[in-house]
């Protein structure tokens, strides 16, 4: 709630202190096309559900005008990151860095899947060995005589 | 005297819940008809009173009751009525209130359509379901009321959120909560099956409708809160791997593996304790959503305001609903036993991997979602999981998947020979790599990606055909048209369900890979062109909504120099609240949308806005085909439902009264 | 054995449970300080009451003062206001106030009408420094050792518990 308040506040003041994300954008596409990855890759710290791309917090101006100042001057995305992760910490980054606490979670899904794969050919590899001769039914005969037992009104398979 | 009535009803609701929740309940332990047969009556009665203190609560909001401080809190008198009737589900409380008449609907539902359902089980299916009433009925009446009386009453109210006063307000939640709450079926089906200790191809028989129906429900109300978020938000985003959606999402995938692991239970009575416990995570996923949104303990647009009880009160209830019914699991599954066997490659064990692979991914999704809270609870630091994360990892997962789901319906049961499948396969293989090679050079740009979203969409529909084909000409009809008539409903649900699945491909690899988005300063008059388009800004004008005052902007959209729409883009302030709101405007195409919208006067003074402005225009190819594919994956869902046999049962009941047999359907 | 497997359901859950249940106790929405044990960011901005004199961290070196980031649009200010006071009042730690984003005349005004407790204001008009310190939203506190040293951040009003609990003790601890 305090966010929609802060936007209130503020969009009163962004009337008031002109334009905000519509800056002049420089005619370089290409920095503006880095500039819009990049900051989609951030997270706004006031609108904390908005990418700094999106968002309309005051804060958002600010930083999306630090990050464009940095970018003009040289500094590679990796180090704009590095600027603001040093300020806000690994909060602002969407894009969880990998290191000693989030191995679990990079390496989890894969690990899963491996697992998975396991699973289904442990479970595959178990029922042909249990019953090697439940072969399916191929024949018409056996269907026809399947089909006469399920007739007699049995429910099929107890547990 | 209303709301106290609606108050009153939620009372007895919970008395009767109680009663819905023991008595056939053991009724079925001891077997004692009389206790059983209280089951139906008992869950019409809940469900009734749960609809009239509903009723109750629309009451209050639909008459501008301001003594309620739910309606002063969530509602305003210039709001126009649909909107104030939506207000109803608007606030933690009233969402609850939907959910439990939700919950109610569905156990009215169940104690209609279950004539063939032997006593006991139907006695244990709506015991369970009632006493999952009962927990939110205790959750209402303890700490979330709807009906608490403001006194002394509000003279106005202090509006609805603007951004929920919109038509998607008014179908969103209860199209959600259809499919959150429809899984409860399925659930209190594998509880009592556990119960019970009978669990075989019958069961999944009777349980698998009610699965598919919330499943489709579930499909759509995603569906919609995402078509919602794209024109409401303002910046042309369609998912954002928000908590929230997320929540929505998990029980979705599991539901996915659910409605294909019940096809394997009924139709070759193998998979048993994997779908019961597939069943019982689905609805858990939807509880734990509805803890996630509710408890504060993740942040997200759409987390209801947060009180710690309320949080404590959902997290013991959750524990014991999903540890009672995972315990039960424990004790019980063991004895379900394993059922039939199959070949390495056949429809079971593509089946099996697709249930892996969208379980995978669930977990994925739920370890990325609840990461931060790990690490923070650790005490190991803040980070945040945003779209990079998922999306590494969920299309990763999701492509074997969808690749899968062309071999699975041409894969036979039990044994499908690679070789068989390669010779009916490898026309559609040829035209889905054909497709990915030549299309995206002919809509402007090559990238693997692409190609992999095109093959996979491509490669659906092809073996889509391959199987009707085979269907139609395997068939001994005369006429294409007896032969096509000769296949179930079920059949073409499935084909319409996975065609849809196809589109949804389509349209989000065309989206992801060719959309455009401009943000450019533009004068009165001044022309801007985008992929294609040209768009002339015309300048703002100001005036007054029914409870808001909005700055309208004109943008003509011109294609080879022909008009092709006028687009009004709007900057609300809505009156109550002061609240602003950015609305887009959509020129709305079956090739693709074009999306304007406001961004801020670009002069420093009052006038300002009659001047220059910042204009946000984004080209999205194919968007709607992301929608446009949900939906007939909700379709398919809903004609599988009205296969023959889900009916013919009845009848047999009446002419058989010993055999619910199921009837062997043709290789299905 | 047969039993372990079907009970892997039931331990994730249960360790799920245990993490939603401490999470109830903490804040998503707070952003910790990386700045914690690191030098205070440099800044060197004009005073509010002296606008022809700077300020800057070199300063404040050899002493241990707190730097109050507060802004007279800032609604949550008027909360800690009374405790600032009081602190300031007591004389067991410089308070140093960091204008942010405002105007330096309704800043002025704010303090004239609400009470100064600041030894000194500095202005950061376009929240430059305010970045440099990972401010994300107004009020925070900072605590600065004699070395110009961060040592504690405090997120949003002060409270008489932050203060006792673990602001104060800290100051006396670093004034040693």
């Amino acid at each position: 709630m305090s966010c929609r308040l802060l936007l209130v506040v503020l969009s009163a003041f962004s009337f008031a202190a002109g334009a905000t994300a519509m800056e002049p954008p420089s005619p370089d596409a290409a920095l503006e096309a880095r500039l819009k990855k990049l900051e989609t890759e951030l997270r706004c710290l006031v609108c904390q559900n908005q990418t700094l791309a999106d968002s309309s917090a005051g804060l958002a101006d600010d930083l999306r005008r630090e990050v464009r100042a940095l970018a003009v001057a040289g500094k590679s995305d990796a180090e704009i990151k590095a600027y603001l992760v040093a300020r806000y910490g690994d909060f602002v980054l969407y894009n969880p860095p990998l290191k000693s606490t989030t191995w679990l979670l990079w390496a989890g899904p894969f690990a899963l899947l491996a697992g998975g794969a396991v699973l289904w050919w442990i479970v595959l590899r178990r029922r042909a060995l249990r019953a090697p001769t439940a072969a399916s039914l191929p024949d018409a005969d056996a269907q026809a005589r399947a089909r006469e037992m399920l007739d007699a009104a049995e429910p099929p398979g107890a547990s | 005297m209303i709301p106290e009535l609606g108050h009153f009803a939620l009372i007895l609701a919970l008395l009767v819940a109680l009663v819905q929740g023991i008595v056939p309940l053991a009724g079925a332990a001891i077997d004692a008809p009389r206790w059983m047969a209280l089951a139906r009556p008992a869950a019409r009665a809940q469900a009734l009173l749960v609809a009239l203190a509903f009723g109750c609560l629309a009451w209050s909001f639909a008459s501008n009751d301001f003594s309620v401080l739910n309606v002063a809190s969530n509602s305003n008198s210039e709001l126009p009525l649909h909107y104030r009737l939506a207000a109803t589900w608007g606030s933690h409380e009233g969402s609850l209130l939907l959910w439990t008449l939700m919950l109610g609907g569905w156990s009215f539902a169940v104690s209609l359509f279950s004539r063939n359902l032997p006593p006991a089980l139907l006695a244990r299916v709506i015991s369970v379901m009632g006493l999952v009433s009962v927990g939110f009925l205790l959750f209402l009446l303890f700490t979330s009321n709807p009906f608490e009386r403001l006194v002394p009453p509000a003279a106005e109210g202090r509006d609805l959120n603007p951004l929920l006063q919109d038509p998607g307000m008014v179908f969103h939640p209860p199209l959600l909560y259809m499919g959150y709450v429809g899984f409860s079926v399925a659930f209190s089906f594998a509880i009592a099956a556990l119960l019970g200790g009978r669990l075989d191809a019958t069961w999944a028989r009777w349980s698998r409708p009610w699965t598919t129906v919330a499943w489709s429900f579930l499909t759509i109300g995603i569906a919609l809160g995402s078509g919602w978020a794209y024109y409401t938000l303002g910046w042309g985003g369609w998912w954002f791997w928000d908590p929230v959606e997320n929540a929505s999402f998990m029980p979705w995938l599991t539901g996915t593996a659910l409605i294909h692991s019940l096809a394997v239970t009924e139709k070759r009575g193998t998979f048993k304790s994997w779908t019961v416990l597939l069943a019982i995570v689905a609805f858990s996923l939807s509880l734990v959503g509805t803890f996630l949104v509710r408890s504060g303990v993740l942040t997200s647009v759409h987390a209801f305001a947060t009180d710690p009880a309320r949080g404590v009160f959902i997290l013991v209830f959750l524990a014991i609903v999903v540890g009672g019914s995972l315990a039960l699991f424990a004790w019980r599954a063991v004895n379900v036993g394993l059922g039939g066997t199959f070949d390495l490659v056949s429809r079971e064990s593509t089946l099996l991997a697709n249930n892996i692979l969208l379980v995978v991914a669930m977990a994925s999704v739920l370890l990325g979602t609840l990461y931060p809270l790990f690490l923070d609870a650790l005490e190991l630091g803040k980070i945040s999981v945003g779209p990079p994360y998922f999306d590494a990892v969920f299309y990763p997962l999701m492509a074997p998947a969808a690749f899968l789901m062309g071999v699975g319906p041409i894969a036979r049961w039990n044994r499908a020979p690679l070789p068989e499948l390669w010779t009916r396969l490898k026309w559609a293989l040829a035209v889905g790599a054909i497709t990915a090679l030549v299309l995206p050079f002919v809509l402007g740009r090559w990238s693997p990606l692409i190609a992999l979203g095109i093959f996979l969409s491509a490669w659906i529909f092809a073996a889509t055909a391959v199987s009707l084909i085979a269907r139609v000409k395997g068939s001994h009809h005369g006429s294409l048209f007896a032969a096509l008539a000769a296949n179930s409903s079920s059949y073409y649900g499935m084909l319409l369900a996975h065609l849809g699945l196809g589109v949804f491909i389509i349209g989000v690899t065309l989206v992801k890979g060719y959309e455009i988005e401009r943000d450019v300063r533009l004068d009165v008059g001044e022309s801007v062109a985008v992929g294609g388009y040209e768009f002339k800004f015309l300048g703002v004008k100001t005036g007054p909504g029914p409870n808001y005052r909005a700055v309208t902007g004109t943008v003509e959209v011109r294609k080879d120099g022909r008009l092709v729409e006028t687009l009004r883009p709007e900057k609300r302030i809505y009156n109550a609240s002061g609240q602003p709101m950015t609305i887009a405007a959509i020129d709305v195409g079956f090739l693709g949308d074009r999306y304007v919208s406001l961004g801020e006067p670009v002069g420093e003074n009052e006038d300002s806005i009659a001047g220059a402005w910042g204009v946000r225009i984004y080209l999205k190819p194919f968007i709607d085909w992301i929608w446009a594919g949900c939906l007939l994956m909700a379709l398919g869902g809903f004609l599988a439902v009205s296969d023959r046999r889900y009916r013919l049962a009845v009848t047999r009941k009446a002419t058989a009264p010993s055999a619910p047999a199921s009837a062997p359907a043709a290789a299905d | 054995m047969k039993a372990v497997r079907w009970s892997i359901p039931l331990a994730i859950f249960l360790i799920l449970l245990a993490f939603l249940w401490v999470g109830l106790g903490r804040d998503p929405r707070e952003v910790p300080s990386p700045l914690i044990g690191k030098p205070a960011p440099a800044f060197s901005l004009s005073q509010l009451h002296e606008p022809s004199q700077a300020l800057s961290n070199s300063d404040l070196r050899g002493k241990v003062w707190l730097l109050n980031v507060w802004a007279s649009w800032c609604v949550s200010c008027r909360e800690e206001h009374p405790l600032l006071m009081q602190l300031a009042a007591g004389k067991t730690v410089p308070i140093y106030g960091l204008d942010y984003k405002d105007d330096p005349g309704s800043g002025k005004a704010w303090l004239a009408q609400n009470g100064d407790p600041y030894t000194a204001s500095i202005v950061d008009r376009d929240g430059r420094v305010g970045i440099d310190y990972g401010v994300y939203g107004v009020p925070e506190t900072f605590v600065v050792d004699k070395e110009g040293v961060i040592r504690y951040k405090q997120i949003g009003p002060l409270s008489v518990e932050a203060l006792q609990r673990k602001i104060l003790p800290l100051v006396r601890e670093l004034q040693k």
